[in-house]
Order: C-alpha cells, then sequence, then structure tokens
C-alpha cells in the first residue's frame, strides 16, 4: 500500500491507523485517501477522535501502529525540523478560531508570514489585506480579537490559515454553534478558497446537511473505524442502517437512544427497597 | 507603534531603576564604596592563633582603617596561619619592624589586625612579611591562665 | 487496603510524571535561549508584562516592611542601648533575607500567577497548538522570552525592594525615632559586606526568579485546558513556587552564610 504514497492524486494517505487514549480505543485500524484539489470531509458523533484525526495528519500526536503520509513524507517519522518545514504547507482553522488574543487581527494574519519570511513589512501588508479580502474583511483589520464574532473570528483563523499559500487546509468543526448566515458564509468560503487556490481541504464536521453541499467525499467513522465513505449522494442513499441514521439523524437505530441500563421496570421496582 | 515605544520606555525606566536599587545596596548600604579604593600593596604575617579574624576583616592602625584581609591559610612549615593583608597604596610608610597584632573590637565585636609602627627607616613594600605578631586572645586560654597562676599564687602564699 | 495502596503508588507515579515533565520543559525552555537573544524584542514586551506591572506592589511591600523592621528594631535594640545597630540590623535582614524571599513570593503572586493564566488560557484557547501549527515552536515564541524576562525582573524587583525598605526603615529610624543619621549609615556601611551579604542576595533573587519563573509556566502549559483547569493551575503556581522558594531559601542561606 505505501508504495502508492508518492501518487499525485493523494495528497494525504491514512494507512491501518490505530490509536488509543490509556485504554479508549480511538483509531483500531483506518484507512482514508484524501485527494489533492478536493474537498474531504470526515464525519461522526462527537467523541470518536475526529479532531485527533487532524492532529495525526498535523504530526502534534503519533498514531500508535499505522501510517500518515502527506505529500509523500511518512508523518510520524520526520524530526521535528523537518515536521516544522511540512507544517509550513498545512493550513488549520480551529474550532474557536485560535487567534492570538493579543494580537490585532492584522498581526494575526501577518504572524506566519513574519515568523517564516523576511519579506519587507510593506509587502506584508498588502499580502495580509489580499488575505483579509479573500475572507471579506479587509476593513476590520485593526480590531482585536475579543472584538470580533465567531464567525469573524473563524474567518480571520482562515485568513490566517491560507496565509503562506498551503497545500492544504484543515478544518476542525467550522460550523459549530455558528448562524445560519455565518454557516453559509464560511460554507461559501471553504468551496471557493479551494477552488480558486487549488487547495486540498480537509473538514472535520458533524453537520450533515452543510458538509454534505460543500464536499466531493465523505469519511463516516465511529467507533474506531470507517464504516462508510463516498461521494455524499452514494451516502445518503446508502443502505447501511447505520449511515442512514446518522446522515438523517434518526434519533433511535444501531446507535441505540438509551445508554444500556438494566431492565427498566425491575431498576424502578428495586431503587424503591435502596432508599 | 507608538505603544511598542511606550512599553520599551516604561521597560527601560523599570531596569534603570532596579539598576539604581542595586547601585545604591552597594554604594550606601554595603562596603562596596570602601573597597573602591583598595588598589595597594600585599604584605603577610604569621600568627600563632588568628582566632575569628576572617577574610575581608579589617586591618587598621592608630585605629584608623588602612586594609583588609585578603586571604588566610594554614602554612605546615612553621605550624602557624599566614594572613594575606592588602594596605591601601597611600599608606606607603610603614616600618618594616612594625607589629602585627590580633585585637577585638569591643568585647564581643569582631577582631581585626592593628599594626603598630616600629622604628626602621626602611618601609614595608609588596611581598614583604610583617615578622613581628601576636595572636588573638583566646577567651578560655585567658581564663585557664587566670585561673591557674591564681592557684599558683594561692600556694606561694 | 489494595486500593488505598493502589491509589498511593498511582499519585507517587504520577508525582514522578509531572517532575519529569516539568524537568523536559525546563530543557527545553533553556534550549530556547539562543533563538530568543537574537529577538530581545520579545524579551522586552514581557519585562514589561511582567516586572514593570510588579513594580508599584514591589515599592509599596518594601517601603512598608522597612518601616516595620525600623520600628520593631529599634523597641529591642533601644533596650540594650544599641539603637546605632539599627542601620545594619534593618539592612541585613532585607538584603540576606527579607528582599529576595518577599519579593519572590510577591512576584509568585503578582507575575507567576498571570503568566500561569495567560499561558493556560493560551493552551485553553488552541493558541498554542495553533502555533505549532503554523510551525512556530510555542516553547521558543512563547514560553523561552517569558522566562528570560521572569529571572532578569524578580533580581531588579528585589533590588528595588531592599534599597525602598533601607529607606523605610532610615524615615522611621532617623526621623521619627532620632536615631543618629550618620551611625545609621556608617554601622550600616561597616556591617554590610558587598559580596557576602549584597551578591549573595542577588544570587538568591536569581535563583527564586528562575524557580518562579519555571513553576509559573510548566503550570500554564502543563494545565487542563479548561476554565476550570486554569484556575486550579493558577493556585498551584502560587503555592508551589512560594513553597520552593521558602526552601529553597532555607538551603541557600545553610549555603551562603555557614560562616557567619
Amino acid at each position: 500500500m505505501s508504495e502508492m504514497t508518492g501518487s499525485s492524486e493523494t495528497l494525504v494517505q491514512v494507512r491501518g491507523l490505530k490509536f488509543s487514549y490509556g485504554r479508549r480505543v480511538i483509531f483500531d485500524g483506518v484507512d482514508m485517501d484524501f485527494l489533492r484539489g478536493k474537498v474531504t470531509t470526515i464525519m461522526g458523533p462527537s467523541g470518536t477522535g475526529k479532531t485527533t484525526m487532524l492532529r495525526m495528519i498535523g504530526g502534534q500526536l503519533r498514531p500508535d501502529s499505522g501510517q500518515v503520509h502527506v505529500d509523500g513524507q511518512s508523518v510520524p517519522e520526520l524530526s521535528r525540523r523537518q515536521l516544522f518545514e511540512l507544517r509550513k504547507k498545512m493550513g488549520m482553522m480551529f474550532q474557536t478560531g485560535a487567534l492570538f488574543t493579543s494580537m490585532s487581527v492584522f498581526d494575526n494574519v501577518a504572524f506566519p508570514v513574519r515568523e517564516h519570511t523576511n519579506l519587507p513589512e510593506q509587502l506584508i501588508r498588502d499580502l495580509v489585506l489580499m488575505k483579509l479580502e479573500a475572507v471579506g474583511l479587509r476593513g476590520a483589520h485593526k480590531l482585536m480579537p475579543a472584538e470580533l464574532s465567531g464567525g469573524m473570528a473563524r474567518r480571520v483563523a482562515l485568513a490566517r490559515a491560507i496565509a503562506l499559500d498551503p497545500l492544504m487546509i484543515m478544518y476542525d468543526e467550522p460550523f459549530t454553534g455558528q448562524d445560519p448566515i455565518t454557516v453559509g458564509v464560511i460554507m461559501q468560503l471553504i468551496r471557493k478558497i479551494n477552488d480558486t487556490l487549488g487547495l486540498t481541504s480537509i473538514i472535520v464536521s458533524h453537520d450533515v446537511a452543510e458538509v454534505s453541499a460543500i464536499s466531493d467525499y465523505i469519511y463516516l467513522i465511529s467507533n474506531g473505524k470507517v464504516i462508510g465513505h463516498g461521494a455524499p449522494s452514494q451516502l445518503a442513499a446508502s443502505g447501511s442502517g447505520w449511515v442512514t441514521q446518522f446522515m438523517h439523524g434518526q434519533p433511535d437505530g444501531p446507535v441505540p437512544f438509551h445508554y444500556p441500563a438494566p431492565d427498566y421496570a425491575t431498576d424502578l421496582l428495586d431503587g424503591a427497597g435502596h432508599e | 507603534m507608538f505603544k511598542v515605544r511606550t512599553i520599551e520606555i516604561m521597560v527601560g525606566v523599570f531596569v534603570a531603576i532596579g539598576i539604581a536599587a542595586l547601585f545604591m545596596l552597594a554604594m550606601k548600604v554595603s562596603n562596596l564604596s570602601s573597597f573602591a579604593q583598595q588598589e595597594g600593596f600585599h604584605v603577610t604575617a604569621r600568627f600563632q592563633n588568628i582566632g575569628g579574624l576572617k577574610v575581608l576583616s579589617p586591618v587598621s592602625m592608630s585605629g584608623v582603617r588602612v586594609g583588609r584581609v585578603t586571604a588566610i591559610h594554614y602554612d605546615q612549615g612553621s605550624y602557624e596561619a599566614e594572613v594575606d593583608l592588602v594596605i591601601t597604596g597611600s599608606y606607603d610608610k610603614i616600618p618594616v619592624d612594625s607589629s602585627a597584632s590580633i585585637f577585638t573590637s569591643g568585647l564581643l565585636g569582631e577582631q581585626y589586625i592593628s599594626i603598630e609602627p616600629g622604628g626602621e627607616e626602611r618601609y614595608l613594600k609588596q611581598g614583604d612579611r610583617i615578622k613581628l605578631t601576636q595572636s588573638a586572645l583566646v577567651l578560655e586560654q585567658m581564663i585557664g591562665q587566670f585561673l591557674f597562676s591564681k592557684a599558683a599564687g594561692d600556694t606561694t602564699q | 487496603m489494595l486500593n488505598w495502596l493502589q491509589r498511593l503508588g498511582r499519585g507517587a507515579l504520577d508525582n514522578f510524571a509531572g517532575l519529569g515533565r516539568a524537568s523536559l520543559f525546563l530543557g527545553h525552555t533553556l534550549s530556547g535561549l539562543p533563538s530568543v537573544l537574537a529577538h530581545p524584542r520579545r524579551v522586552i514586551a514581557q519585562l514589561h508584562s511582567i516586572g514593570v506591572l510588579s513594580l508599584v506592589i514591589i515599592l509599596v511591600a518594601g517601603l512598608a516592611v522597612g518601616m516595620v523592621l525600623g520600628l520593631q528594631m529599634y523597641n529591642t535594640l533601644v533596650d540594650f542601648g544599641a539603637e546605632a545597630s539599627l542601620g545594619p540590623a534593618i539592612a541585613l535582614t532585607l538584603v540576606r533575607e527579607l528582599g529576595p524571599v518577599v519579593a519572590a513570593l510577591l512576584f509568585a503572586g503578582r507575575a507567576g500567577s498571570a503568566l500561569t493564566a495567560e499561558i493556560g488560557l493560551m493552551k485553553a484557547s488552541e493558541q498554542l497548538s495553533g502555533m505549532e501549527m503554523m510551525a512556530v515552536d510555542p516553547m521558543l515564541r512563547i514560553v523561552a522570552p517569558r522566562f528570560i524576562a521572569g529571572v532578569l525582573a524578580l533580581p531588579l524587583l528585589s533590588a528595588i525592594f531592599s534599597a525602598v525598605g533601607v529607606l523605610g526603615g532610615y524615615f522611621v529610624g532617623v526621623g521619627l525615632l532620632g536615631v543618629d543619621d550618620g551611625a545609621f549609615w556608617s554601622q550600616m556601611q561597616s556591617r554590610v559586606d558587598f559580596y557576602d551579604d549584597v551578591l549573595n542576595g542577588v544570587i538568591k533573587s536569581v535563583v527564586f526568579g528562575i524557580i518562579v519563573s519555571w513553576v509559573a509556566l510548566f503550570q500554564g502549559y502543563d494545565t487542563v485546558p479548561t476554565t476550570e483547569g486554569v484556575s486550579r493551575s493558577t493556585t498551584r503556581t502560587v503555592v508551589y513556587a512560594s513553597l520552593a522558594v521558602l526552601g529553597l531559601d532555607f538551603i541557600l542561606t545553610a549555603l551562603m552564610f555557614r560562616d557567619v
């Protein structure tokens, strides 16, 4: 399998990935491919380690076993220096935006540029304003992060993520907790930036409708395994009970509504004796 | 830009105050100012017993401070303590036959070296040794001697 | 019983793991020092938030401690007719002990807790993680400049504390209680040694600066990334840093002033 890592089609390749936090198994043999130029989404219920997958790709966590290749390089085997080189080609938008609260919007977007290049300040200014224009917030460059709404903070974070013109960009729960207008704006931005900049996008989310609208390909994970993948339309029409339950948001199904418990009637009757 | 400059100025003021405080501790509070003119010449002296003398203890003549002790070590050849002193350069007319004694300032004060001038025309210079010395008085010895002589006196009577 | 033993063993292992993490953290911080020296401006910004903002509390506390020392010591010394020794008594107490120790305790409370909270919140809001993903090492960019600033600031602060304290003692002793002005200073100068007392005090405060900055930064960096975790880490910083300062002060005093 690993001989395919140099493939020009696939930017990120995950094979046989296993990972656990203590005794809790997060991934139990996961295979995924993220194709260049496409928007690929990892979906699954809360707590299934979707964000953990992004951290594996970014090299912040190492898998217990299995391979993660990004642009032909095996991420877990990279030295710290090589990893930092690779990360310059990655952008990441965190769930909360993760803007530096002590810096203005402008300085936040300029941060990666100033850290990694020696461009003159005039050029940095032009660059930053261009990136902010792309997310529609050029006018807000003097504001501090505390003055931004949640949606604006994410858009600034997006501008910062693309400041160094990366190969790929990762979105951690980009729609969570946003109003419908903001969700629409972010959806449109993800798609537009992906297509105009020729990026590869990886989204982690559990917002079915939004993700289905903008993704080229979706992976569904649950209990440490990939339980369904395909284009959004394929998944929606899937015959698998679990996939159907998730994609259509049904309360009961293969994932039960009730937490495992003893029989209801006996539990209530027993309880009276205990008091 | 203005903010960065304000911060720099405030940090500058802070560092200046801190250094001024250190300077005050050095010059006003401690004895560093009296070391400032410590350029001088070194002489040595051997004592049978230095008592509580320490490095940096003062060296004085007629009660005036003229130098300080720079090193103390035990000389295995003569079975005596060898004390290095530095004498301030301006006090360059100390006769070579002067004597050095270890005294205590007050009843319980610190010990210091007192130099009694001799009568020679030649003066001490760098590297010389003060040959006439008188050891520190050790209280236990004095009491012992006193009791002994008292007892001896009693028997002769 | 077994449960109790298990918990004890687990607690011990957790503590060792914490100590190990803290040591690695210090090593990592120290390895970042050369890169900080290349960017002195980052240290200046931190000197402002760590040093300048602690200045007021240090000045006020130093003055108060010096005045109280002057008053109390005078009352004792005057019984022996030794009020001329007020100067050296105040100066030695401040320069050797109270200056470095009290300044370090105040520093832990004022700057240390702020450092922990700042870094803990940066961790909780994924700013540190975000920085790592931007290929910037937060140990070099965030932690190391603060460490240097802390180690530089505390000796200056405790020198200021001691100096202001001596002045406070002077106001009370000479100004209020009528100790002779000349005796106050001359006795002080003859009894306080620059190397033995003042420099050892400075060495103490450098050591305390290292300890307090280390504890504060590590607690922030190692925090549980939640609001509750940050508040606990902040408390731990003040408690651990203060205990470490007091314990180390005893050891350092024993090492430095054993023959005095």
